[in-house]
């Protein structure tokens, strides 16, 4: 297995939509290896998209278990998600992010806090998931990547902010 | 982009405050060399306020006449530090603090006291004073990393919510970092 190179902001291809994965092939299989490995390697661990190792697909691996504050949250464990489509949506919430791909910044960013995700695994068998909290907040980020889009093109003022809502 | 032959220095501005401070502060820096990193600027009690890092190669008097002409001009005061810094290395907070109460003297002082004893490191607070003249309201929002974890800060922060009758809430920031 390979650590393979992270791209960073300006990297044009950042910025550019990746295109569905068609054929579930041993190619597929390594290359899942490869970026798992990448995501395990870097700062946050919890999640990494293929174009931010410069592959225009739509691959995306999320495992929020390895985050130490998660507490009792549900969450799915580790995740391939394949060509992933998120079906409905409910709720708000601003939360803290960070981007491997944009170093040594972090910011405010609204998302969904319920999903609800349809995604081929690994094998090209259709899932579906419900998420919530850190783990949607994940998904989300990483499905943006596969649009050409960076938290910082999300962000909110961290100004300002009272209290949560209980 | 960073040169390593040139100094950082911390340069603060303050004045009345009028349009276009920034682009005429910033232009005359440019012009004259300057390169800026991290910066804070904020109008506080009809005052602008501007701290910035600014690499340059030449002394803190000559980086004090690049910025005179500007100075003079829109009659800001001026202090130049020469300073030890470095960018790429901010510090990711994992908790916020918001206070707020009726205002009176003393509430920074005792609430940052009781969060230092229990080990905040502060990253940033900003502070305010609203409502009007006759109720006054302090609100406060500070970010930070808890080297000593989150119940010490809770502990202190409810002995100031007894004590002092001020809204304190404490929240840990969970940084998704993707």
């Amino acid at each position: 297995m390979t650590v393979l190179d992270i791209i960073t902001y300006p990297d044009a291809r950042l910025k550019q939509i990746a295109e569905e994965v068609t054929s579930f092939d041993s190619e597929l299989s390594d290359f899942i290896k490869n970026l798992d490995e990448t995501m395990q390697a870097g700062p946050g661990g919890v999640g990494i998209a293929a174009t931010q190792v410069g592959v225009m697909q739509r691959i995306v691996i999320v495992d929020v278990s390895n985050y130490p504050r998660l507490k009792n949250a549900k969450h799915h464990g580790h995740l391939v998600l394949i060509n992933p489509e998120i079906q409905d949506w409910q709720g708000m919430k601003k939360g803290r992010e960070g981007c491997m791909s944009v170093p040594d910044f972090t910011g405010n960013v609204i998302r969904a806090e319920n999903i609800l995700l349809k995604a081929l695994d690994e094998n090209g068998l259709e899932r579906e998931y419900e998420m919530e909290g850190f783990e949607a907040r994940a998904v989300q980020h990483e499905l943006d990547h596969l649009d050409g889009l960076l938290f910082l093109d999300r962000l909110v003022s961290r100004r300002n902010d009272l209290f949560k809502r209980k | 982009m960073s040169d390593t032959n040139k100094k950082w220095y911390m340069v603060t501005l303050i004045g009345k405050d009028r349009k276009s401070i920034v682009s005429h502060v910033t232009s005359a820096l440019y012009q004259g060399g300057g390169n800026l990193g991290e910066t804070s600027m904020m109008r506080l009690g009809g005052n602008f306020s501007i701290m910035m890092m600014v690499e340059f190669s030449g002394r803190a008097k000559e980086l004090k006449d690049v910025l005179s002409s500007v100075t003079d001009s829109m009659d800001l005061h001026l202090h130049i530090d020469k300073i030890d810094a470095k960018l790429h290395e901010h510090i990711i907070p994992d908790v916020r603090i918001s206070v707020y109460g009726a205002d009176r003297t003393g509430i920074v002082s005792k609430v940052t006291a009781v969060l230092a004893e229990a080990g905040l490191n502060i990253l940033d607070l900003e502070s305010d004073v609203a409502g009007d003249k006759e109720k006054p309201i302090y609100v406060m929002h500070i970010e930070g990393k808890a080297s000593k974890g989150f119940k010490a800060l809770e502990s202190a922060l409810q002995i100031v919510k007894d004590e002092d009758d001020i809204d304190a809430e404490l929240v840990e920031i969970d940084t998704m970092i993707g």
